[in-house]
Parts: structure tokens; sequence; C-alpha cells
């Protein structure tokens, strides 16, 4: 396999530092992954070259920055095979993303009685923003639930998308238990019941080819931080007919056509939905990092990583003391697992000690823990620069874990 | 013993284990022998929830004095709920309010007062110092 590890590895300065006198483990990727080089010099250029804000000025730094922000736009458009550069929203990350289409779907398509559905693996930024809109207009929140094994229990859903639903927001790949959600087929069933969906990529937009065209999704959101871009940024897909259809959010600079105290006119997609000066320089950054994933190519990432996940699997189910969450048989890029008897915290605290960067908790899905009735999990999420050798000090490292509370 | 004097007892103990899996290894045996909580005082109202483990801590006032009684669902965080203790049980409501608490920096274990490490541990301490303020105001009355 063509799939040059070491190389990669050297894109990723943070990589080769010590933590607490070990050598970095980095399996916290789920939260955050590291940024290559490439990317931290792009938006270096920015500020050493040509900073300016965009779309004001007619002089030729503000053209130079303009010229790179809107690149950076066709580029994650063509990455996720979006019809129009347009339709790609620019926002501060998925959350922001999800809280725009909450309220300006909900301004335009629903009425109070109406009903929302989201799934019980879902992060809380993908459930809260649907609580304060239901409480807002009186809708009803129904909840889709999940399986012991961490699938979604698919049986339930055409159920739950009844005349009253219009709308279905559901994860592609779940933060706690690596579930692959079989979104194209949630989609197409949606759509017959004449309900839109919203898909939360935040796990899945660096992992695996999103396709936005082919799922035929009503919107996919992503975090620039999560696919080796900047903190700050993400990114809102919609279908261009509902994006139109929506009203601003925010409001602001950029997003306006005309200004009277009579009233306002509002600038055309993607600027309606982009109020005040964006994160350019951040925005340059993502489009770099969309290069990078492009240039490694995301099927060789894809067939990389699963088969470092294989490996993981194997490793760690050979320790044979703990308890896995999500066992579902399409799931990938993390483990979830608690050493039996040892607290998350603990496990947590200790591996750190050895350099070896886990998250534990309830990973932000309180409902999630509550079905399976613990207070978290210990989570290793992996990159595409982790490694075998990474996978086995992990296992070594919750050896010791055990020996300590022996 | 003064709290200054049961400090330094502590900082002597941590400071013969060189190796960081030795302290951990104290602390999840200390953390281990905390078995004095009684389950009664195990409610919401005792509860002090941080994002990653729960400390339950209860306080009462006997002969102006101050004491306590916790429980953790992590045993880390236990282990040093009971250096806590050790350090604070038996003290009038000022010497609580006074304490510097200096030894978790002395012993390598300052991260887990960091609010950032959301265990539970800051917010304890400041309930410990909560309960002597309430009960001093009560016994100048």
């Amino acid at each position: 396999m063509n799939f040059p590890i070491d190389e990669i590895r050297k894109d990723f300065p943070i990589l080769s530092r010590p933590v607490n006198g070990r050598p970095l483990v980095y399996f916290d990727n789920g939260a955050t992954a590291q940024t290559p080089r490439q990317v931290v010099e792009a938006m270096d250029r920015v500020y050493y070259e040509y900073n300016s804000n965009i779309h004001r000025g007619i002089h030729t730094l503000s053209n130079l920055s303009t010229e790179a922000f809107e690149a950076a736009r066709e580029k994650v458009r063509d990455f996720i095979n979006a019809a129009e550069s347009r339709q790609i929203i620019f926002t501060r990350g998925t959350t922001e993303a999800i809280n725009l289409v909450a309220h300006s779907f909900g301004a335009a398509f629903m009425q109070p009685g109406d009903a929302l559905v989201v799934s019980e693996m879902e992060h809380h930024s993908n459930i809260v923003p649907w609580q304060l809109l239901a409480e807002r207009m009186q809708l009803e929140l129904k909840v889709l639930p999940v399986l012991d094994n961490g699938e979604l229990d698919l049986a339930a859903l055409p159920a739950l998308l009844d005349e009253r639903t219009r709308l279905l927001a559901i994860t592609h790949i779940s933060n706690v238990l690596g579930t692959i959600n079989p979104v194209k087929d949630i989609v197409e069933l949606a759509h017959s019941k004449g309900v839109k969906v919203l898909i939360d990529g935040a796990q899945a937009i660096h992992h695996t080819r999103v396709d936005v065209a082919a799922l035929d999704c009503d919107f996919y959101v992503f975090s620039g931080h999560k696919m080796y871009g900047p903190t700050g940024t993400g990114v809102l897909y919609g279908k261009a007919e509902l994006l139109e259809a929506m009203p601003p959010w925010q409001g602001g600079g950029e997003m306006i056509q005309q200004v009277r105290f009579s009233g306002s006119t509002y600038n055309e997609l993607p600027y309606k939905f982009e109020a005040g000066t964006p994160d350019y320089v951040g925005v340059v950054g993502l489009g770099a990092a969309v290069d990078y994933l492009q240039q490694l190519g995301m099927v060789a990432i894809g067939a990389y990583e699963k088969e470092l996940f294989a490996y993981a699997v194997e490793r760690l189910e050979g320790l044979g003391d703990l308890i896995f969450y999500g066992t579902a048989a399409q799931r990938g890029s993390l483990l979830s697992f608690l050493p039996e008897g040892i607290h998350p915290f603990d496990a947590g605290t200790l591996l750190d000690k050895m350099g070896i960067a886990v998250r534990t908790g309830h990973h932000c899905a309180q409902p999630l823990m509550d079905r399976f009735g613990i207070p978290g999990t210990v989570r290793a999420s992996f990159g595409l620069y982790n490694t075998k050798s990474e996978v086995d000090a992990l296992a070594e490292g919750l050896l010791k874990v055990r020996q300590l509370f022996a | 013993m003064t709290i200054e004097e049961r400090e330094k007892e502590i900082v002597e103990e941590f400071s013969m284990l060189s190796d960081w899996m030795d302290r951990y290894s104290l602390l999840i045996e200390l953390g281990n022998d905390l078995t004095d909580f009684e389950e009664e005082h195990r409610s919401n109202q005792n509860l002090i929830e941080g994002c990653q483990s729960k400390v339950w801590l209860y306080a009462w006032e006997k002969d102006g004095l101050i004491y306590f009684m916790a429980d953790s669902d992590a045993i880390i965080v236990k282990g040093i709920v009971a250096l806590l203790i050790r350090v604070l049980n038996g003290r009038t409501p000022d010497e609580i309010l006074e304490a510097p608490l200096a030894f978790v920096d002395a012993i390598g274990l300052k991260e887990h007062l960091s609010p950032t490490r959301s265990n539970g541990l800051v917010a304890m301490i400041k309930q410990m110092r909560m309960y002597a303020l309430a009960y001093k105001t009560k016994l100048a009355r």
C-alpha cells in the first residue's frame, strides 16, 4: 500500500514532542486532529503576504484575500461533490452550522405541532439546538433508539417519520461508538416520507469519502479542526432551494444587499448566511487541509485507517478485560471501552502519565451514556498519522493501569 | 498536629516515592482505604458533580471543630480527597478557611486541582471552605 506514514508523520511536528517524559501517543483525534505544516503555512502566508478583509476593498491585497477565501470554498465544494459553491456556507464549526439550520430551517418550514427526529447516539451539539427550537416553536422532539450493539434501531424509524415530522438530524459516524450509520438508506427512507435530513459529519468527513450528491442529503455539516484544519472553521452544505428559502440567521456586514431603516434586503447565497467578517484566514487553512487530504487520497486514508482499526480491535480485545461499547457491523475510527472495575477518569489519568492522550468521560453524549448505564468510557480515536506501534503502546499502557489497580 | 505539620508529613511520605507509578499506587491505596462514607449521606444535596467524576461531601460540627466525610466514583480523586480530609478534619472554621493546601502542589498533583480537570476536586475544596464559613457564622451567633 502506498501510504508513506513516516513522511506523513513529519508533516505534523507536534507528534514528535514528548509528554510527561514519554513520546506522545495521540489518540484523541475524535476531539481534535493535529494540524500539518501545510495548513499552518498556508495561514502564515495570509498574514505575512496578503492579509486584508475579503469582499470589501478594491485594492490588490483585498482581492488576493478574497480569491484565496473563495478558492477554499471551491475546494470544499469539490471535496464533498456539491453541485455549486454557493451551497457551501462557512461557519465556526459543526455546532454553529447545526444552530444555523435549527434557526433558519425552523423559521422557514416548521409550524407549532410539527416534529423533529434525532437519534439516541447524537452529540449534544445535535440535540440541544433542536431542543431549543422545539421549545421555541412548540415542536415535538422524537428520539430514534440505539440497539445494544451500538447500531441504530432502524426498524423504529419509519413510525417516527410520520406526517408531522419535518426533519431528521442524524450523525454519520458516532463519536462514542464508532458506528457508521447507513446514511444513504436513511435519507432515501426519510425522503420517501417527505422528511428532510441533516447529517452531522463531524466524525466522518476525514475518514471516508463524502459525496453529498450521492447521499442526496439536505444538509451536511462538519468542522475544520477534526479534518486536520484550523479550529474555528466549519462547513454547512445545503440544498440550494432550501437555503434560498431559509431566512438569514445572524445579521451584519456581508450578508446584506441594502440596509435602510425602513427595511433591509439580503445578499444572495452563500453570503446571506455569513454575517460579519468571517475567519478568512482559517478558511484558507481549511482549504489547505482539503488539499492535504486530497493529495493523500481519501481512499488511501480509508484503507490505511481500516487496517489500523482492525489491528487495534485485535490488540485491545486480546487484553481480555476491557468492556467495549459499540460493536456494530459497520464501525471504525475509534474504540470506546472500560477496563473492568476501573473508572474512566482513573484510566485516562494514568495513561496520560505514560504520554498517551485518550478522551475519557461522557463525550458530550449523556443520553447515550444513560442508554448504556455508564458514567463514561475511555475513547481511543485514530487519525491518519497513527501507527500500529502506538496501538501497542496503548495496549501496554492499559496493562500497566491494570497492574496499578491489582 | 497543625495543618502545616500535617501537610509536611504528607509531603515527606510522597517524597520517598520518586517514580510516578509509586505515587499513584499510593493514591489508589489511599482511595481504596477511604471507606467510612455513610450511605445515608449519598444524596444529590451532597453531590459535587464534575464533568469527569463525582464527589460526595458531608460535613458536621462538634465542639467548634469541623469534620468531613467524602467519597468519589474515581479512585485517584478519592485518594486526593482522603489527603484533604486528613489535613482539614477536626479543624476550626478559621483554620480551614486559611489552610494553604500547598502540599498538593508539592507532591506533584497540582494538575488535579486545575479547574480544567473538571473532576470535582476544585469544587470540593470550595465546598469545604463554604461549610467552614457557614459554621463560623453559626458559631459566632
